[in-house]
C-alpha cells in the first residue's frame, strides 16, 4: 500500500449525536477537528432521540464543514478525498452526513470515500502513534464492545463482540437505575473514584477461550441489588454500587483483552470508543499492558468520543487502497467491518 | 440564470435544470424508491445531459417540506451544501406551493395536500395569480375534518391536488359537495420545473447555513416531553 504522506482528507461524521467535520494530513496529522455536540439537547430525554439528532445535523452540517476547512486553511483543490461515515449508526443521522459528502464530492469532483465508524475509532489512535502490526484493538462505546485483531492497515479480524448490551449501554442503564444524570458513564466513573468496590457483582466469562462479552447479567444483578436493598429499607451507597459495577466491567474487558494480546502476539494494544475515556479502565489497562510488556495506545479523551478526524484518518487508508463510493452511496445502520 | 431545482420531500422525486424561463431538463420518478440512493445520481445525470457544470449553477431551489422528514432532509441537505460550496443562491419553496402550481389555471382556489396519518393532512390554501400561485392560508398540519369545516366559508370552487387526495375523496365530497373539484392524475404530481420557476422568482435565503426543513411538527419525543412537563 502507498504511504499516507501528503494525502489530505476531509472527514464527515454524523452517525449519532455529534455533527463533525475535520481535515487530516498524512493520515495522522489533525489540521482541524470541529465537533458540534448535541448532548444538551438530548439530556432532557435521558438518551439520544434519533429524529432530534437528524434535525440538528441539518442545522449544523454546512457550518462545521466550513469551520473545518477554514481552520485547516484549505481550499477544495487541496482536498484529495472526502471521507464519510457510511455506518453503523442511526440511519436518519447518517444520511445527513452522507448527503452533504456526496454533494461536496460532486460539486468539486473529489473522490468520495465510505468509512466504517469503528474503523474510525481505531484510527483515532494513529494521531498518538504509528501502528505496529499485528495489533489488537478494544473498542468500547455506547453501541459497541469489540475485540479486533489487525495484521495490517485496513485489515480487520473481529475476534470478540458483545452478545447483548454494549459496555457503554450497561453504564448508561446502571446510571439510570442509580438516578444519575445523562450521560451516565462519566458519572459512574466519577463516583467510582470516590470509593473501593465492596459489592460482589458477577463477571461473565462465557465459554472457555471465548473473546465475546455479555453485560446483561451484570446489569440485572445491579438492578436486583438496588431493589432488594430498597425493599429492606436500607438504600445502598450509590458510590459503592457504581464502583463495584465498574470494577466488574473493567475486570472482564481487561482480562479478555490481555488474553487476546497474548494469543495474537500483538505488538500494540489500542483502546478506542467513548468508554475509553473512563479513568478506571484507562488505569487498569495501562497497568495490565505494562505487566505484559505490550505498547498501549489510548487516544486523548476528545478523540475517544465521536469526531470526524478519526473518520478522515481511517478514510486515508481506504483512499489509498482505492476505495470509492458513487453518488448512490446509502447509509447502512448495521454495516459490518470488512477489509479494504 | 441557471437554476437547479430539487424536490425529495414526498413520494415524487424531482430534479430540474432551468435557464431563465426555459426548462433545460426535468427528471421525475414516482415509485416510492429510496431518495437517499436515487437523488444525487439523478442530479448528476441531468446536469451531464444538459451540459451544465456544477460551477455554472447560480441558484438552487429546494422543496423545504412539509413531507417525509427523512426525504426533505436529504433534499435540503444536498441543496444547502451545494449552494454553500458553489457560492450559489439558495431559495426554499414550500412543497405545497410546488404542488399548487399545477392548478394555476384553475378558476377558484387551490388546496394542495399530503397525508400526514391519523386523520391529519399537511395543507394550505393558494390562489392563482399571473401564472404563479400565491398563498392565502398558511401551510399547516391539521385534522382533515376540521380543515374541511373551515373551507366551507370559502365562496369559490376548491381544487384539491395531491396523490393522497384519493384517500380522502369521499370525506371531502361529504363536507363540500360540488364545491370540491378533483384533478387528473397527472396534475396530482408535483413538478420540479414548477419548483425551478418558483425558485427563479423567489427571494434567496439570507443564511444558507441557517436553512432548515419545514416540519410543521415537533419530533414525537419532544411533544411527549412537553406534555409531561405540563402534567407536573
Ligand atoms: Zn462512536
Amino acid at each position: 500500500m502507498k504511504t499516507s504522506e501528503g494525502t489530505i482528507i476531509l472527514g464527515i461524521e454524523t452517525s449519532c449525536d455529534e455533527t463533525a467535520a475535520a481535515v487530516v494530513a498524512d493520515g495522522r496529522r489533525i489540521l482541524s477537528n470541529i465537533v458540534a455536540s448535541q448532548i444538551k439537547s438530548h439530556k432532557r430525554f435521558g438518551g439520544v432521540v434519533p429524529e432530534i439528532a437528524s434535525r440538528h445535523h441539518v442545522e449544523q452540517i454546512t457550518m462545521v464543514c466550513e469551520a473545518a476547512l477554514e481552520e485547516a486553511n484549505m481550499d477544495w483543490q487541496d482536498i484529495d478525498g472526502i471521507a464519510v461515515t457510511e455506518g453503523p449508526g442511526l440511519v436518519g443521522a447518517l444520511l445527513v452526513g452522507i448527503s452533504a459528502a456526496k454533494a461536496l464530492a460532486f460539486a468539486h469532483q473529489i473522490p468520495l470515500i465510505p468509512v466504517h465508524h469503528i474503523a474510525g475509532h481505531i484510527y483515532a489512535n494513529r494521531f498518538s502513534a504509528e501502528f505496529q502490526f499485528p495489533l489488537v484493538a478494544l473498542i468500547v462505546s455506547g453501541g459497541h464492545t469489540e475485540l479486533i485483531q489487525m495484521p495490517g492497515h485496513g485489515q480487520y479480524e473481529l475476534i470478540g463482540e458483545t452478545r447483548d448490551d454494549a459496555a457503554g449501554e450497561a453504564f448508561d442503564k446502571v446510571a439510570r437505575i442509580l438516578g444519575l444524570p445523562y450521560p451516565g458513564g462519566p458519572e459512574i466513573d466519577r463516583l467510582s473514584a470516590e470509593t473501593e468496590p465492596t459489592l460482589s457483582f458477577p463477571r461473565a466469562w462465557l465459554e472457555e477461550g471465548s473473546f465475546d462479552f455479555s453485560f446483561s447479567g451484570l446489569k440485572s444483578a445491579v438492578t436486583n441489588a438496588v431493589h432488594n436493598a430498597e425493599q429492606r429499607g436500607a438504600a445502598l451507597e450509590k458510590a459503592d454500587v457504581a464502583a463495584s459495577f465498574q470494577q466488574s466491567v473493567i475486570d472482564v474487558l481487561v482480562t479478555k483483552t490481555m488474553r487476546a494480546v497474548k494469543e495474537y502476539k500483538a505488538k500494540q494494544l489500542l483502546v478506542a470508543g467513548g468508554v475509553a475515556a473512563n479513568r478506571g479502565l484507562r488505569q487498569a489497562i495501562t497497568q495490565a499492558a505494562q505487566n505484559a510488556g505490550v505498547e498501549l495506545i489510548i487516544p486523548p479523551i476528545h478523540l475517544c468520543t465521536d469526531n470526524a478526524a478519526m473518520i478522515a484518518a481511517a478514510g486515508t487508508i481506504n483512499f489509498l487502497a482505492g476505495e470509492r463510493a458513487a453518488m448512490d452511496l446509502n447509509a447502512h445502520p448495521g454495516l459490518e467491518l470488512i477489509n479494504v | 440564470m441557471n437554476v437547479l431545482a430539487i424536490d425529495s420531500s414526498n413520494v415524487t422525486m424531482g430534479v430540474a435544470i432551468a435557464n431563465e424561463e426555459v426548462t433545460l431538463g426535468e427528471l421525475i420518478t414516482n415509485v416510492k424508491k429510496n431518495h437517499s440512493v436515487k437523488l444525487m445520481p439523478a442530479i448528476e445525470q441531468l446536469m451531464q445531459e444538459t451540459g451544465i457544470d456544477p460551477h455554472d449553477l447560480e441558484r438552487i431551489a429546494v422543496a423545504m417540506g412539509p413531507g417525509s422528514y427523512t426525504g426533505v432532509r436529504i433534499g435540503v441537505t444536498i441543496a444547502k451544501t451545494l449552494a454553500w460550496t458553489l457560492q450559489a443562491e439558495l431559495v426554499a419553496v414550500s412543497s405545497l406551493a410546488i404542488l399548487a402550481q399545477n392548478g394555476r389555471f384553475f378558476e377558484g382556489v387551490i388546496c394542495p395536500l399530503f397525508d400526514a396519518r391519523r386523520g391529519q393532512v399537511y395543507t394550505g390554501l393558494y390562489a392563482p395569480h399571473n401564472n404563479k400561485v400565491t398563498q392565502i392560508k398558511d401551510d399547516r398540519i391539521v385534522l382533515l375534518s376540521e380543515w374541511l369545516q373551515a373551507l366551507r366559508a370559502v365562496d369559490k370552487p376548491i381544487l384539491f391536488l395531491g396523490q393522497d387526495v384519493g384517500l380522502h375523496q369521499a370525506m371531502i365530497r361529504e363536507h363540500l359537495g360540488q364545491q370540491a373539484v378533483f384533478a387528473a392524475a397527472t396534475e396530482n404530481q408535483p413538478r420540479p420545473s414548477e419548483l425551478a420557476w418558483l425558485g427563479m422568482q423567489g427571494e434567496p435565503v439570507e443564511s444558507i447555513h441557517g436553512l432548515v426543513p419545514t416540519y410543521l411538527q415537533l419530533a414525537e419525543a419532544e411533544t411527549k416531553w412537553l406534555a409531561q412537563q405540563e402534567g407536573k
